[in-house]
């Protein structure tokens, strides 16, 4: 069948089981936007460019699916880059598909030209510019095979107007081959053999899981995996959900706000089993000074990974399901002979763990007069049960969420965790409703991050989006202003937020309901309120102002030197 | 410390910039760098010479090695190797040092390429210390101008060498 190549860029899409895109239309992609005139694949349109890549995001990590977004050239394509980086950095696989202007024009300085080549080359795993029409459905399909398979990532598609406008014909290539691209997926046998000598061979084993446990879809080869060998497993920011809160094995985060359980263990173990991470310096701590007694096993499907910032005592590249699969047949058969040995030890360590989890578990001092926004978090907990979405934007609301939100499986928690871009949680919850159509998706903001994506409540009412907003509301940019108070004397420079719209008034605005509280006792009724609510709800909760996550390791310090409750003056400067 | 990588990468628009961003990004200073077609014209043969601290030297090679365009990396840094580069230069000889000039020419094996009157372009090629000192001979003559192309690099075919690369070969066939 004969058609332009903005029907065949649908096509190509509707073949990659694409059934929904978060876009914006503008002059160079107009010939895809008179294709989806007519056409079933879905598209929602956002009120930024940004929010289309955050919600595309929203959609691939709460479906493991591969996000689509549009936009059009220059400014189209400019605001995207944020939504990019942050795929790249938290490995989500996102394309993205943009309008260039027609071939004639690139280089002369057109309306609406931007080098969207040579700009989102570092933002993207790959990028493509496509100015002839035969390489189109080629370039589609090499960019889902590249953004969902090895390490996601983010690919852009820039295609030139001419080429969405010319004629041609549609055909499905045949498997996807690129010389430069080779993953691999099963890891090397004699170290897989080594990794199970050492993991016997430890007396206090200790497991650190991130995002690649997620990507990999690795969940129940994790849980098998730390029963076999029952150790402790920490997860990562990336990685909550990937062993349900509730087992028993499992002890929050580590890192700058991790639990001490989590970040004694890491200082005390002998052995790490590093599971898809990155060893990122929210989670190390001064490098030197991390995990100063431990041997490192690390597996990760990108070679880069292994070495990056903690060298390996033992490197495994692969997928975790397959690595684990592996691995865990391995234990099982030598667990009765190898596994005997330091069995007591084991014992003894995960005894250790518990006592550090006794002795220093989450806390906080409630309040009766004012909403501790620890008390918040710990009602939706009550709500979202660990079984429901919630997707959160950055700071310290963020923090407080991954400390006691329970996630009883992946992809269930949505955040951006590597980029720290405020304006995510809003857009990336719509993706994630869409995604997740029957699901409760609660999308929980700081009164700042929702500022930056305020105009989607509008993309919210338009297509009825049953989003359940929660502003954790504090008056401040509450990350900036706890290190003003803890690492620069108080001295609260541009962090005041004096003035947040009525919450009533902005929802009604929007055709949907609202609700502002400041009492403890109000807290359970209107997040009920708002689950009852068959529509979406906006609710703007006053929190006392200025608490502070704990426990916290200041930037550049060592990972056993938290503070724990009380705001200690700190000589440093962060980073 | 210097850093010299040997790469082959897909003949395709955009692949210098992902490797040569991939250093710039880093803020590291690329010395030379030379590409050209292999005997597959769908690929190109890169050498760069760049500046890079030795604790990032293997990051920086898996780093590029992860760029979908790029094929393999070596980095030849610490491997026996063979680097040649050329030279262009053009030297005003007065008629009185003309014969020494053509002599010292001779003995380092480089050639007059082109010549108009009191003016001789010359080409050498060698390892960077010959060509050095070369150049140093050459402007007792009088002022150049100097073109250099930077370096080429092969690994030498030593035993180990070639077990990798006939391994290698399987993949790729250059």
């Amino acid at each position: 069948m004969l058609m332009n190549g903005a029907r065949l860029v649908l096509e190509a899409l509707t073949k990659e089981g694409c059934e929904v895109v978060f876009g914006y239309p503008g002059g160079a992609n107009m010939p895809i936007y008179d294709a989806l005139y007519e056409h079933p694949i879905r598209h929602i349109l956002m009120r930024h460019e940004e929010n289309a890549c955050f919600a595309a995001e929203g959609y691939a990590r709460s479906t493991g699916k591969v996000g689509v977004c549009f936009a059009t050239s220059g400014p189209g394509a400019t605001n995207l880059v944020t939504g990019l980086v942050d795929s790249l950095m938290d490995s989500i696989p996102v394309v993205a598909i943009t309008g260039q202007v027609p071939k004639h024009l690139i280089g002369r300085d057109a309306f609406q030209e931007a080098d969207v080549f040579g700009i989102t080359r570092s933002c993207t795993k790959h990028n493509y510019l496509v100015k002839d029409i035969n390489d189109l459905a080629r370039s589609i399909h090499e960019a889902f095979h590249i953004a969902s398979t090895g390490r996601p990532g983010p690919v852009l598609i820039d295609v030139t107007k001419d080429v969405l406008n010319a004629k041609t014909t549609y055909h499905a290539p045949g498997p996807i081959h690129l010389r430069g691209y080779k993953v691999s997926l099963e890891g090397h046998s004699g170290q897989i053999k080594r990794a199970a000598e050492m993991i016997w061979g430890a007396e206090r084993p200790y497991v650190y899981a991130g995002g690649g446990i997620v990507s990999s879809g690795a969940s129940a080869e994790l849980r098998e995996f730390v029963e076999l060998l029952e150790a402790p497993v920490a997860e990562t920011v990336m990685g909550l959900g990937s062993l349900p809160s509730e087992h028993p094995y499992c002890i929050n985060m580590l890192g700058m706000h991790g639990s001490y359980a989590a970040n004694q263990g890491v200082s005390h173990c002998d052995l790490i089993v590093a599971l898809g991470v990155r060893f990122d310096d929210r989670v190390t701590g001064r490098l030197e000074a991390f995990a100063p007694h431990a041997k490192v096993v690390h597996v990760d499907i990108d070679p880069a990974e292994i070495g990056k910032n903690r060298r390996p005592d033992l490197p495994i590249v692969g997928d975790l399901k397959h690595v684990l699969r592996r691995l865990n047949k391995l234990l099982r058969e030598t667990r009765a002979a190898d596994g005997a040995v330091n069995a007591a030890s084991r014992r003894r360590w995960l005894d250790q763990i518990h006592a550090w989890q006794s002795e220093h578990p989450l806390s906080y001092t409630s309040s009766d007069s004012e909403i501790k926004p620890q008390f918040l978090v710990q009602q939706i907990d009550q709500v979202t049960q660990g079984r429901h979405i919630v997707a959160v934007d950055v700071g310290q609301h963020q923090m407080w969420a991954a400390q006691y939100v329970r996630f009883n499986r992946p992809r269930l928690w949505l955040n951006s965790g590597g980029l720290g871009a405020m304006g995510f949680g809003l857009p990336a919850a719509i993706g994630a409703q869409l995604g997740n159509p029957d699901q409760l998706v609660v999308a929980l903001l700081g009164d700042g991050g929702f500022q930056m994506s305020l105009p989607e409540l509008s993309t919210i009412a338009s297509y009825g989006l049953p989003i359940k907003i929660v502003i954790m509301n504090n008056g401040y940019l509450g990350m900036v202003r706890q290190w003003q108070e803890l690492f620069y004397s108080r001295r609260y420079s541009s962090v005041e937020l004096d003035c947040f719209p009525e919450c009533e008034k902005l929802a009604a605005a929007f055709g949907m309901k609202g609700r502002t509280i400041d009492k403890p006792r109000q807290v359970a009724a209107a997040l009920q309120e708002a689950i009852d609510e068959p529509g979406p709800f906006l609710l703007n909760v006053k929190v006392s102002p200025e608490e502070n996550v704990y426990p916290m390791i200041p930037s550049g310090g060592a990972i056993n030197e938290m503070i724990l409750h009380q705001p200690q003056p700190v000589e440093t400067t962060g980073d | 410390m210097q850093q010299i990588i040997s790469l082959l990468v897909e003949n395709k628009p955009g692949a210098l910039m992902r490797v040569t961003g991939v250093l710039s990004a880093r803020g590291y200073n690329i010395e030379s760098l030379t590409v050209a077609r292999t005997l597959d014209p769908e690929l190109s043969r890169m050498t760069i010479v760049v500046e890079v601290e030795n604790a990032s030297r293997a990051l920086l090679v898996k780093q590029i090695a992860r760029l979908i365009n790029v094929i393999q990396v070596v980095d030849l840094t610490d491997a026996p190797f063979v680097c040649r580069e050329l030279i262009l230069l053009r030297v005003t000889v007065t008629d009185l040092m003309r014969e020494a000039f053509l002599k010292e020419v001779e003995i380092f094996r480089a050639r007059v390429v082109d010549a108009s009157p009191g003016v001789y372009t010359v080409e050498a090629t060698g390892a960077a210390e010959k060509l050095d000192a070369f150049l140093e001979m050459m402007r007792s003559y009088g002022d150049i101008e100097l073109i250099r192309s930077g370096a080429l690099a092969m690994p030498r075919s030593t035993k180990e060498n070639r077990k990798a690369k006939s391994k290698e070969l399987k993949k790729v066939s250059v």
